[in-house]
């Protein structure tokens, strides 16, 4: 954020050995329920996904666990990269909508003055 | 068809005192035989906003089609996450009044600045303060005794000149070129009206401040609400025809404008006229014989929220930035995932 003055890893992987890639816990830094529970919800919506979830490991600790556990072979990044597009989307079309709405009510209002 | 009635119910509403099922459960594979995977379109079919009032402060609109996560990601971005310009480095020249030096320093961060803070950048802490990242603020003010004062008076207002600094006494001072790229917004304090000390004669204050830009995971000064919230739509539904006596006992358990009586065949029947007033007191209830007649519940994708500014954006001008933030997030995750997948 703000003035950081080192550059942290964003996103790092953790596998446990000898598993294939269906199976990844990711750990985001710097984040916290805003993004994960939301996009928690945008990757459980897949079909492909066995098991997704995230923890927040301390409170005093600003990262989240995020385990994403997909069936037939499926790598793990894969539902991560939808899920976060489709999140990406649907804000996208939250803000179109709601951009239109605040238009339309603000010409309505000033109708009655003319 | 009856059960895909129920399992309709289960799905968008959730009864109050019977079960919390608060979590959507709408998930692929949770219902055999429902198709509940991710599909945009029959999102965007199902999702609406209404905006109820809108003022330069104020907005109240409907989020209708959206899941509670997402609701609450904006709710939290709104109070967290969206920058403001705040008051944050205090130069202390002269304070003689009564009000200690840090106290006075933290009182000024807490008055909301009037700057739009997107034609700021984020101040990096090892480089001086440079017009693109910083306003700079000047407060000096002396407290003097009044000549013109009758000799019987108590009254501070007549006896003493400037002794309640107020937010308007603080005057920006530009600098770099912000004087022509200002020059027409006026920057200071988004209210003129705000008490920071009190002052008796011969006491004064010369302090120069800097504002830069934050967010209010930071310091709960950089947050740009004074509230954001939000309620679900309540669910009301009568299991049988109320009349008569009953009906009016009925009607006087919510608030007003939420139940009103029909002229049905010469009896007075309830029906539930709008949901949307009602304050969910659950009066109802407390009474033997009427709570079995109602159910009361939550629409559970039908959000009503409120959003009041403190003055530096206009409200739904923060409920756009809100929106982009959780985007840029997404876009940032999204561009490590791609980076890190070409490694």
């Amino acid at each position: 954020m703000a003035g950081d003055g080192e550059k942290k890893p964003k996103l790092e992987m953790v596998q446990a050995d000898g598993a294939q890639e269906d199976c990844v816990t990711f750990v985001m830094h710097d984040e916290d329920h805003t993004l994960g529970n939301s996009l928690r919800y945008m990757i459980m919506k897949n079909p492909d996904v066995d098991f997704c979830g995230y923890t927040i490991t301390h409170p005093s600790e600003s990262k989240i666990n995020f385990r994403i556990q997909t069936r037939g072979g499926v790598p793990a990044v894969e539902p991560l990269q939808k899920g976060l597009s489709d999140l990406h989307q649907v804000c996208q079309h939250v803000l179109n909508t709601f951009q239109a709405k605040v238009n339309e009510y603000k010409e309505r209002e000033e109708k009655p003055m003319e | 068809r009856k059960a895909a009635q129920s399992l309709e119910n289960v799905q968008t509403i959730t009864w109050i005192c019977v079960s919390s099922r608060v979590h959507t459960t709408d998930f692929p594979g949770n219902y055999p035989g429902f198709q509940d995977g991710w599909d945009m379109k029959t999102f965007q079919k199902n999702f609406r906003i209404d905006v109820v009032h809108l003022d330069e402060n104020n907005i109240e609109f409907d989020m209708v089609g959206i899941d509670a996560a997402i609701a609450n990601a904006f709710r939290r971005i709104l109070l967290a996450e969206v920058p403001t310009m705040a008051i944050e480095k205090v130069f202390i020249y002269n304070n003689t009044s009564i009000v200690q030096d840090e106290v006075l320093a933290h009182r000024l961060g807490l008055v909301p600045i009037k700057a739009d803070p997107r034609l700021f950048e984020y101040k990096n802490i090892e480089q001086e303060a440079s017009e693109i990242d910083t306003i700079q603020l000047q407060l000096k003010i002396k407290c003097s005794r009044n000549p013109r004062a009758s000799k019987e008076s108590s009254d501070p207002r007549e006896l003493y000149l400037n002794h309640i600094v107020y937010s308007k006494d603080i005057n920006w001072v530009p600098l770099g070129n912000q004087a022509d790229v200002f020059a027409d917004s006026r920057i200071g304090a988004v209210h003129d009206d705000i008490v920071i000390a009190q002052l008796r004669p011969g006491q004064e204050l010369d302090v120069v401040m800097h504002c830069v830009k934050g967010i209010g995971k930071d310091h709960a000064k950089f947050s740009p609400v004074a509230t954001a919230s939000y309620r679900l739509l309540p669910d009301i539904t009568l299991m049988e025809q109320v009349e008569g006596e009953k009906a009016e006992r009925l009607k006087r358990c919510f608030s007003r404008g939420v139940i009103d009586l029909e002229d049905v065949r010469g009896k007075k029947v309830a029906k539930v006229v709008n949901s949307r007033l009602d304050t969910c007191s659950r009066e109802v209830l407390r009474h033997k014989d009427l709570k079995n007649l109602v159910k009361l519940g939550r629409v559970r994708d039908h959000f009503i929220f409120t959003i009041e500014s403190t003055g530096s954006l206009p409200a739904d001008v923060l409920m756009q930035e809100a929106i982009k933030v959780l985007m840029a997030k997404c876009q940032m995750l999204l561009n490590e995932l791609s980076s890190a997948g070409t490694q």
